[in-house]
C-alpha cells in the first residue's frame, strides 16, 4: 500500500475531528462553550479509546461525523459510552446518520452493560432529512424505546450544555440524571417564537425553558452547574456512585469520618418538636467527609435526597427538612422522592430515610395538585424499594408522613428512632384539638381551658411514648445520638446479603 | 425593588425585621407557623427593608407578600 493513501486518510481524519467550520467554533468561545471534543477530554480518565461514524455522511462534506461524536473510554477506570452532539455542525441537529449513532452507541452500551453518557447541545431534527429521520423503524423514536428499555439496566446520564428542543428534549427527560449548565442549558417543547406564534404568549428563552427554571421550578433538571466544567466534573462524581449495570454492586471507596467541624447530633436536632432546624447539619455529621452529591438541591427543599458515602459505601439519602416550609410533604416533594427512590432501587444503592415530618400538605392547592396520587406515588415506590432500606425517626413521624418515610409496616430492614422521636397520627396540639374539639368549646373558663387542654395533651404524650413503641416493637431499636454513624454502618453491613423479590408480577398499575 | 414573599400558607407568629433594616440574602425575615411548624422564610436577596407587610396573627397564602427589599 501506498504511503500517500495513509497520509489521505490521516488528513481526512483531522479534518473531521476539526468538527465545522471556523465561524461556529468562534460562536462556542462567544458563549462560553467549549468544542465537543474538548468536553469528551474532560469527561473521560485520558483521551477516548474507541470511536465509531467519524465518517458518517462524509460525502455531503460540510456535516463533519454527521454532527454527533459517538465514542467509548474511561470513567474512574469505568468504561462508558458516550454520545456527544456537536453544535459546531448544524447547530447540532439531527440528520439520518446522526439519529443511527445515537441509536448504535445505545445498543453497543446495552449489549456491553456499561453506562450510556448524553452530551447534549442539538437544535433539534433537520427538517430537510425528516423522511429519513423522524418516522420509521430506526428514525429517532428508537433513540426514546432505547432509553426506555436501558432505563434501570445501566445508568443512563445527560449533561445538557446548550439547547435540547421539542422531540429532542426528551432524550434528557428519559435519563436518570440530567445537569444543566446555567445559562446555557435550555429545554423545551416549543421556542419562545413558537409559543408567541401559536399561544400569544410573549417569554424570555430562559423563562420558558432555561436551566435555572428547570432545576428549581419543573424538576426536569437535576444539578444546575455554572459552567461546562462544573457539569463534568458532577457527572464524574455522580457516576462514581454507580455500578456499571443493575447486576453489580455499586463501587465502594476508601471510607473516610464526618468532617471534623460536624456538630453534635444531639446538639443539632432540637428537642422543641415545633422549631426549625437545617437537616443538612445532620447528614454531614452522619456521611464520609465530602461525600455528599445532593440531587434536585433547588428543587422541593422540603425534602433533601442525595447519594453519599458511609464508610465508603453509597447509600441514597431521603431525609426531610424542616428548615423549609417545615419539612412538610407536598406534591413536588413526593414526586422528588419517589424518582429517587427508584434510582437507588434500580442500582443497589441502599437506602436511609432520615424523617422528620409533621405530614402531608393540606388544603385546596394541594388536593387539587392531586398530592394523594403523588402521595401514592412516593409510597409505592418506597415499598418496592427491596435494596436494604433503613428508616430513622430523627425527631417525629406524624400521618402518612410515618408511612411515606419507610416505617414499620413497609418493611424496612430496620425502623430506628432517636431519643426524642414522636410517632403518631398527628402531634399532640392538633390531636387533642381533633378529640376534644366540643369539650374544649364547651369550657367557658379560659384558664380551666388551658389547663384541660394541656392536661390531654400530657396524656397524649404518655400514650406516644416511645419506649411505649419500642415496647411493642414498633421501633426495633432507641439509638443514642452519638451512636447513629456506627450503628448504620454496622447494619448495611449486616443488610448486605438480602435478596428480595417484592412481586410476581408483570409490573404495578402506577399511581401516578 | 424585590419581594419576599410566603413559601406556604400559615399564620404569621413572628416578623424579624424592620423598615430600614439592612439584610443579607438568606436571612429569616418572618417566621409562619403552619402544619403546626415553625417556618421561617428568608430573604432571597440583600437588601434595605423598605416595607413590612406582614403583621403578627396574619393568616398569609403561599405567594402573598410579607416584606418588600431595595
Amino acid at each position: 500500500m501506498s504511503k500517500h493513501l495513509e497520509e489521505t486518510l490521516r488528513e481526512k481524519i483531522a479534518q473531521v475531528e476539526k468538527g465545522g467550520d471556523a465561524k461556529y467554533h468562534e460562536k462556542l468561545k462567544e458563549q462560553n462553550k467549549l468544542f465537543v471534543r474538548d468536553r469528551l477530554k474532560l469527561l473521560f480518565d485520558g483521551e477516548f479509546t474507541v470511536e465509531d461514524g467519524l465518517f458518517a455522511n462524509v460525502m455531503a462534506g460540510d456535516l463533519p461525523a454527521d454532527g454527533v461524536v459517538t465514542a467509548i473510554g474511561k470513567v474512574h477506570g469505568q468504561t462508558v459510552c458516550v454520545m456527544a452532539n456537536d453544535s459546531t455542525v448544524k447547530a447540532g441537529s439531527w440528520g439520518s446518520r446522526t439519529v443511527e449513532k445515537i441509536i448504535r452507541i445505545q445498543e453497543t452500551a446495552e449489549k456491553m452493560r456499561v453506562p450510556l453518557i448524553y452530551l447534549v447541545d442539538s437544535a433539534g431534527a433537520r427538517i430537510t432529512d425528516q423522511l429519513e429521520m423522524f418516522p420509521g423503524r430506526r428514525g429517532a423514536g428508537r433513540i426514546f424505546y432505547n432509553e426506555v428499555k436501558l432505563s434501570g439496566k445501566i445508568p443512563q446520564i445527560c449533561i445538557l450544555f446548550g439547547p435540547s428542543a421539542a422531540g429532542g428534549a426528551y432524550i434528557p427527560a428519559f435519563c436518570d440524571i440530567v445537569i444543566m449548565v446555567d445559562k446555557n442549558a435550555s429545554m423545551y417543547l416549543g421556542s419562545p417564537r413558537m409559543a408567541e406564534m401559536v399561544i400569544g404568549e410573549k417569554v424570555s428563552l430562559e423563562e420558558l425553558g432555561g436551566a435555572r427554571m428547570h432545576c428549581t421550578v419543573s424538576g426536569c433538571g437535576d444539578v444546575l452547574a455554572a459552567n461546562e466544567e462544573e457539569a463534568i466534573q458532577s457527572a464524574r462524581a455522580y457516576i462514581s456512585f454507580f455500578p456499571p449495570n443493575y447486576t453489580v454492586e455499586p463501587p465502594v471507596a476508601e471510607a473516610k469520618p464526618p468532617v471534623e467541624t460536624a456538630k453534635e447530633i444531639s446538639a443539632i436536632v432540637p428537642e422543641n418538636q415545633n422549631a426549625a432546624f437545617n437537616m443538612h447539619d445532620l447528614i454531614t455529621a452522619l456521611v464520609d467527609e465530602g461525600s455528599f452529591y445532593e440531587i434536585k438541591k433547588l428543587f422541593a427543599q422540603e425534602l433533601i435526597t442525595g447519594l453519599a458515602r458511609l464508610n465508603g459505601k453509597p447509600v441514597g439519602i431521603i431525609a426531610n427538612q424542616p428548615r423549609v416550609k417545615g419539612g412538610v410533604l407536598f406534591v413536588d416533594s413526593a414526586d422528588k422522592a419517589a424518582r429517587f427512590i427508584t434510582l437507588c432501587d434500580a442500582f443497589q444503592i441502599p437506602l436511609l430515610f432520615l424523617a422528620d415530618v409533621p405530614g402531608f400538605m393540606i388544603g385546596t392547592a394541594v388536593e387539587r395538585a392531586g398530592i394523594i396520587r403523588h402521595g401514592a406515588k412516593m409510597i409505592s415506590a418506597m415499598a418496592e424499594a427491596t435494596v436494604p432500606k433503613i428508616s430513622v425517626i430523627v425527631r417525629k413521624a406524624y400521618g402518612a408522613g410515618l408511612y411515606a418515610m419507610a416505617s414499620a409496616a413497609f418493611e424496612p430492614d430496620a425502623c430506628l428512632a432517636l431519643p426524642g422521636a414522636q410517632i403518631a397520627v398527628m402531634g399532640p396540639e392538633a390531636a387533642v384539638n381533633a378529640v376534644y374539639s366540643n369539650k374544649i368549646q364547651a369550657i367557658e373558663d379560659p384558664q380551666e381551658r388551658q389547663s384541660f387542654i394541656m392536661e390531654k395533651r400530657k396524656e397524649y404524650q404518655e400514650d406516644i411514648d416511645l419506649y411505649l413503641l419500642a415496647s411493642n416493637l414498633i421501633v426495633d431499636a432507641i439509638i443514642p445520638p452519638s451512636d447513629l454513624r456506627q450503628e448504620l454502618i454496622n447494619r448495611y453491613d449486616v443488610y448486605k446479603g438480602k435478596r428480595q423479590t417484592f412481586s410476581d408480577r408483570k409490573h404495578p398499575v402506577y399511581p401516578v | 425593588m424585590k419581594q419576599v414573599a410566603a413559601n406556604m400558607a400559615g399564620t404569621v407568629i413572628n416578623v424579624l425585621v424592620q423598615v430600614g433594616d439592612e439584610i443579607s440574602a438568606g436571612q429569616d425575615v418572618v417566621v409562619l407557623e403552619s402544619m403546626k411548624m415553625e417556618v421561617p422564610v428568608q430573604a432571597e436577596v440583600a437588601g434595605k427593608v423598605v416595607e413590612v407587610k406582614a403583621n403578627i396573627g396574619d393568616f398569609v397564602n403561599e405567594g402573598d407578600i410579607l416584606v418588600s427589599v431595595e
